[in-house]
């Protein structure tokens, strides 16, 4: 509506939220095109300005058919819905339309076809990937992978547009807020979230009504408020999507957490990889400071909070609470012993309370409903709902979030829709490089902060990358261990050194020339490093190692006496071979790097075995799978037909 | 080229890049308090500009904000966003993040690396034109592999995708 808002008073800003809503209640159409992580990657944008330039063509023709545009209908740019697989994603309401894998040519077709004549353009609908047929499917709701899941940190992302404070307003934004400023005391702010069992969402689990309440009790006259949006582990996506797509919520939970601590200053520390979480968290600071939200006093009520955006360095290691602080005071991120709590001496040695994105997201939600609703959903010990970004070899890969409690097959099979090709599940990593993978028979635990824990892996921050029997084990715990030696800070010797000497020892085994006596190397120094490292990035180090030589152990075994790699990923232990089935595409002895391949147009082609590099291109590209990967003297690529998916 | 017109022709360069250097950055440092809280966001700042963190600019940060060189040169070198290595106009970053990992993105740095001529984090083209890294997700996983070049992203790129995006990558 109006450009420059601005709300003396907290009783102004309910007005206008009510002024918003009825006016939106004309709204007979909306569009929401997806300009999430994943759908930008494929053009939402473009797809959004084509959509928007033909919506503008057709103006006289949509007052017409009574679709007023900015009154009765609006097509908005929104953070991620959630399916990227089906990206670049356009969504209707209230009819719930949806529509997956739009190209910017699609634009004219669907405002002409769709929105001016309500017809649905088939080819546009998603193709269900569920077992039980290829439907074609109308309604995102009627999609398993939506119709399973529960949103609470994820609500606003996807509906409502980022740059857009009316929107947020239009979905109850600040109405939490509101509520905890006019009818609450900041000890009842506090009681209400520790009564809620929210747990920090951004790996330990750590109680954030609790973290909140011993921050207060120190005797300082001043603390920090820190938004942790380092997003660190590879993989996971979540916190990208929430700074994106609803940075104003991230914003209103730091507000409410600023009041009941008495904060006046924080931070946002966001990830070097962000730009576009940087933008869109700025525009709304900016905007929220001109509106009277941010700043000095806030709505009218003498509350001061001042928040500012810090870009991260691209350091994984920042994402540790005590090297961020040393981060933001421009010095280099090693983190300290953890006996010196940082809500005591946090950020310039003065109390801090640092969550993360995740976290601050819940909060709103949490005080608007209450904390007896938080804790109603999921298990008493991991109240709430968890946001995982579902990656890696599943069909449905995206941005989900279910109740905590729910299995890993529901999560992967269900809502995912199981493994891309239906080839076999191996396993699936959480927690990151902290976190560890678990095998098909771990597929029934429900997924919560103690259950993973005990299973050796860990909640994490929400990655969640399944593996098939094309990934190979030995190789992911070496992946993890390169991925430390490159972000340990380097400052303590266990880790340091520790993670160099586990690699040589991985990489001799991958190389083929591993002993049996190298487990038990491995096995003493991960040892060494859980008990002896600084932080919890040495300290948890070893999981992907030891989880995986715990229920993978074959595997390593094959390694190490026979010389193959079962999945067939290690080169030193592998050699492609073309089988009987080529069609002679010539695509493969194109794309070779090196001429290794000779073949003429329709006739079996060959691999030269002593000019192959063991790239696997060819195995890449080959348009009818008859590449073969050989290790140990068999054929390892295909699947076996007998172990059917669970 | 003989020995002499190369030195000359860098001396050159290097005077030329020192003038724009300094001009370049004039204004970076009334942006933020001159204390050395705000060092990371000056280096940020500077590499913004100039595209990697060449000696000389160090040396002005250091000046600037009153904190020892050695302590610039720390934090340059800790963080992974810096660049003190001249960079190409164009930044090819291949993901490698465990989503892309497991969908085969060492391949594609392999190819890339042998198309382009280059190691990862080393040096540009002969053209100037690109460089290559390597980066631990960037929240693309689920169209993986990915890969950023300085603002485009390329989603589900397999190996015989790369020629198109370099060609597209060259033009534009
Ligand atoms: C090596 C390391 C990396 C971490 N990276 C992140 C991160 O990227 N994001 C995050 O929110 N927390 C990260 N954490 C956890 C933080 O230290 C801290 O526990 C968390 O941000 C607190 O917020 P929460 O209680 O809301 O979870 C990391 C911890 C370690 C040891
Ligand atoms: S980015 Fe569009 S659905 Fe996730
Ligand atoms: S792992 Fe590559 S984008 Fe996340």
């Amino acid at each position: 509506m109006s450009a420059a808002l601005s709300f003396k008073n907290p009783e102004a800003l309910l007005a206008y939220a009510e002024k918003v809503k009825k006016y939106r209640q004309q709204r007979t159409m909306e569009i929401r095109v997806c300009a999430g992580p994943g759908c930008i990657a494929r053009g939402g944008r473009e797809i959004f300005s084509a959509i928007k330039a033909t919506i503008e063509k057709n103006k006289k023709e949509l007052k017409k058919k009574n679709l007023e545009v900015g009154v009765k209908f609006e097509a908005k740019c929104t953070g991620c819905h959630g399916l990227c697989e089906a990206g670049p994603v356009v969504t209707f309401e209230p009819s719930k339309l949806f529509y997956s894998k739009v190209k910017i040519k699609d634009a004219e077709e669907i405002v002409e076809k769709t929105v001016l004549n309500d017809e649905i353009i088939k080819r546009l609908l998603f193709k269900s990937c569920d077992s039980r047929g290829g439907d074609l499917i109308k309604k995102y709701t009627d999609i398993r992978f939506y119709a399973l899941q529960t949103k609470v940190a994820l609500r606003n992302v996807g509906v409502v547009d980022p740059s857009n404070l009316d929107d947020f307003i239009a979905e109850d934004g600040f109405k939490a807020f509101v509520k905890a400023l006019t009818e609450m005391s900041p000890d009842d702010v506090i009681e209400e979230i520790e009564k809620s069992g929210l747990r920090g969402r951004g790996g330990a689990g750590f109680s954030t009504g609790k973290k909140w309440r011993s921050a207060k009790r120190v005797k300082q006259d001043r603390v920090w408020i820190i938004c942790n949006g380092d997003e660190g582990d590879p993989g996971a996506f979540m916190d990208r999507a929430i700074m994106e797509g609803d940075p104003y919520s991230v914003i209103e939970g730091l507000l409410i957490g600023a009041y009941a601590l008495g904060a006046t200053d924080g931070f946002i520390y966001v990830r070097h990889e962000y730009p576009l979480a940087v933008k869109h968290l700025q525009m709304a600071i900016n905007t929220l400071e001109k509106a009277g939200l941010l700043g000095k006093n806030i709505l009218g009520t003498g509350m001061t909070f001042n928040l500012k955006i810090s870009r991260g360095g691209g350091a994984f290691v920042c994402g540790e609470s005590s090297a961020l602080m040393r981060s933001l005071e421009g010095k280099v991120g090693e983190p300290r012993a953890k006996y010196i709590r940082s809500v005591e001496k946090g950020l310039l040695d003065q109390p801090t309370v640092l969550n993360n994105v995740e976290t601050f997201t819940c909060v709103p939600a949490i005080i608007d409903k209450g904390s007896s609703w938080f804790a109603s959903i999921g298990p008493k010990s991991s109240t709430g709902t968890k946001a995982f970004s579902l990656v890696g070899k599943v069909k449905n890969t995206g941005l989900v979030e279910v109740p905590m409690g729910r299995t890993l097959r529901e999560i992967i099979f269900d809502i995912g829709g199981g493994i891309i090709d239906d080839r076999p599940f191996k396993a699936v990593q959480t927690g990151g490089p902290s976190g560890g993978c678990l095998p098909v028979d771990k597929l029934d635990l429900p997924v919560d902060f103690d259950t993973l824990s005990r299973a050796g892996a860990m909640m994490g921050s929400g990655g969640m990358i399944v593996m098939d029997d094309r990934t190979c084990m030995v190789d992911i715990a070496d992946y993890f261990i390169r991925f430390l030696i490159g972000e340990s800070c380097g400052k303590c010797v266990p880790c340091r050194e520790g993670l160099r000497q586990v690699h040589e020892l991985l990489d001799r085994i991958i190389r083929g020339d591993g002993e049996l006596d190298d487990l038990k190397k491995i096995d003493r120094l991960c040892h060494t490093m859980e008990v002896a490292s600084l932080c919890a990035l040495g300290k948890s180090a070893p999981y992907p190692v030891t989880s995986t030589i715990k229920y993978f152990r074959d595997e390593y075994m094959a390694h190490i006496e026979e010389k193959k790699c079962p999945a067939g990923v290690c080169k030193s232990l592998v050699k492609y071979d073309i089988n009987k089935d080529c069609i002679g595409c010539l695509i493969c002895k194109k794309q070779c790097p090196v001429d290794a391949i000779s073949g003429e147009n329709k006739k079996l082609h060959v691999i030269d075995q002593d000019k192959c590099i063991v790239c696997g291109i060819c195995y890449e590209v080959c348009p009818v799978d008859t590449v073969d990967i050989i290790s140990g003297g068999e054929i390892v690529n295909r699947r076996e037909l007998e172990v059917v998916n669970p | 080229m003989n020995s002499e017109t190369k030195t000359k022709a860098s001396k050159k360069k290097a005077a030329v890049l020192k003038s724009d250097t300094n001009g370049k950055l004039d204004q970076i440092f009334d942006l933020y308090p001159r204390e050395e809280d705000s060092l990371i966001m000056i280096l940020q700042e500077v590499q913004d500009r100039l595209n990697w963190l060449p000696p000389e600019a160090l040396d002005r940060v250091a000046d600037e904000l009153n904190v020892p060189r050695a302590r610039v040169q720390g934090v340059a070198t800790f963080y992974r966003a810096f660049s003190l290595e001249p960079r190409g106009e164009k930044v090819i970053k291949v993901c490698l993040g465990t989503a892309c990992h497991v969908r085969g993105a060492q391949i594609l740095v392999d190819e890339l690396e042998r198309r382009l001529d280059l190691k990862v984090s080393h040096g540009c083209t002969k053209d100037g034109r690109f460089s290559l890294e390597t980066v631990n997700c960037v929240g693309a996983c689920a169209m993986a592999p990915a890969i950023v070049v300085n603002e485009n992203y390329y989603a589900n790129v397999k190996p015989d995708k790369l020629d198109k995006m370099l060609k597209k990558e060259q033009q534009s």
